[in-house]
């Protein structure tokens, strides 16, 4: 199926671009006005992470010849792992400029647009208005949700691909008469119910295999060719490398997509995922549980208070750094609570904040009087109070 | 009856990936279920006892929310349940 906004008119390929692409040119799929679709193309990468990497990467090793990329976000080492646009050599620098670098080595003639901001409800349609398809390489519901309601309101095809731990999903959105994430799913857990990959980890190809398949079906709808993902949900599984096909029908009655649409705007995205606004003083007390900061727990702990460190996460990550805090991992707490004193103090910590939260909650509605929650976990810790804790 | 068990709810059913399941029906499945792991139950359904609009559950390849019969479709002993729950990672 072709997209929308590929020109009439195909921009001729040079010499070197014959020379480059021949491989697909022999292709009866691609030919000489396949790769010409392809450098006619605009393509908006959001994310330039995990499945970011290999989408534009591939994207521009396709010939397609505008690529915009969304990221805001810095490199980190423990990027390094799964983000293989960037290297050693870009840590700490923005990600944007080491990707942007990367493609241009890749393929000097691929015209890279970079989008150094937030996609927010402000600025989403206009920035995407400029493009054919966009591949959705975030890593956030509300994101999710802000990039499937603004492709559906302007009509642009929206290539899903999402990952955890070792399994993967994949489809193509909003295209016409096709489903939207919506139809997928209606509403997202609520906050903390799904772990990040920070906190839930994540097989370091499994984005490298999604976001591949992301990037096959991105230029099959360039060319017109194949039949993408439409109305299909794609499983991956990589521990038992199985791959599963489930049917997702269009709902009719999706707010966005469906026959009689409510939702003809970008609304808050945060307020509909559940997710509180910051605001400009540090979060006090969240869902009735105290937040202490790292800061004050190395005071409190200077000053020689008898704290109950609650150590909820898992013992290899114990191993790898820790505080001094009695390990009993999440699941286990309800079993184990004649361990945790009810008299004490309990402070409950985790690597960056949310799993000890729910632990926190639970501990309060099991009817311990005095619990609070290590904000920002032991990667603040490391961060701000001794930097040879190590971070994973 | 196979119930495959996603990545992010095996911690609730001991790490395991697969449940066997003896029902007739998927409402009679999702009582066998919610029976055999509370825990499961709780992030699966909410007070009311509905599917969370965060999880889909399938019957084979097919999306149960879209069954003519609903939870009173038949199933068999060769029938595959799974459960699809949105995740959002990617970088």
């Amino acid at each position: 199926m072709a997209t929308g906004t590929v020109p009439v008119e195909l921009p001729e390929l040079t010499k070197d671009e014959l020379s480059r692409y021949s491989r697909h040119l022999i292709l009866p799929e691609v030919g000489e006005e396949g790769q010409r679709k392809l450098k006619a193309a605009r393509v908006l990468c959001v994310g330039t992470g995990g499945l970011g990497s290999p989408l534009a990467l591939y994207l521009a090793a396709a010939g397609v010849g505008t690529l915009g990329l969304v990221d805001f976000d810095v490199v980190d080492a423990s990027n390094l792992q799964r983000q293989i646009i960037h290297s050693t050599a870009d840590i700490g620098r923005k990600k944007l400029d080491s990707a942007a670098e990367k493609l241009r080595a890749l393929n000097p003639d691929l015209n890279v647009i970079k989008h150094d901001t937030l996609l927010t409800s402000a600025n989403a349609l206009d920035i995407l208005k400029d493009y054919d398809v966009i591949a959705d390489g975030t890593d956030n519901f509300p994101t999710r949700y802000l990039v499937n309601d603004a492709c559906v309101l302007l009509g642009k095809p929206n290539v899903y691909g999402s990952v955890f731990r070792f399994e993967g999903q994949a489809s193509v959105f909003a295209t016409k008469g096709g489903p939207c994430y919506r139809c997928l799913y209606p509403e997202p857990p609520p906050p903390g119910l799904v772990p990040s990959c920070a906190e839930g980890g994540v097989l370091g190809i499994l984005p490298g295999l999604v976001g591949v398949i992301q990037t096959t079906e991105t230029i099959k709808l360039i060319l017109g060719k194949g039949s993408p993902l439409v109305g299909r949900l794609l499983l991956v599984d990589a521990l038992d490398m199985r791959f599963r096909e489930l049917r997702l029908p269009k709902n009719p009655e999706c707010p966005v997509c469906g026959s009689h649409p409510t939702l003809t705007q970008l609304i808050d995205y945060h307020q509909f995922c559940g997710i509180s606004p910051a605001t400009k003083e540090e979060i006090k007390v969240k869902n009735g549980i105290p937040q202490i900061t790292v800061a004050e727990l190395k005071r409190r702990m200077d000053a020689g208070e008898d704290l109950f460190i609650l150590d909820v996460r898992e013992p290899f990550e114990y191993q790898i750094a820790n505080i001094g805090g009695k390990l009993i991992p999440q699941n286990e707490v309800p079993q184990r609570l004649s361990e945790i004193d009810r008299n004490r103090e309990i402070v409950v910590q985790c690597k960056s904040g949310g799993r000890s939260q729910r632990i926190a909650e639970f501990l309060k509605q099991s009817g311990y009087p005095d619990v609070v929650n290590l904000a920002g976990g032991i990667l603040a810790w490391s961060s701000e109070i001794d930097a040879t804790v190590p971070k994973y | 009856m196979t119930l495959y068990i996603p990545t992010p709810l095996r911690p609730y059913v001991a790490g395991t990936d697969t449940l066997e399941v003896q029902a007739s029906t998927l409402s009679a499945a999702r009582d066998e279920l919610t029976w055999a792991s509370p825990d499961l139950r709780k992030h699966l359904f909410t007070e009311e006892g509905k599917l969370r609009a965060f999880v889909n559950v399938y019957l084979n390849n097919e999306d149960v929310r879209y069954l003519p019969e609903k939870d009173a479709t038949g199933v068999s002993a060769t029938d595959m349940l799974s459960i699809v729950p949105s995740i959002a990672g990617g970088r």
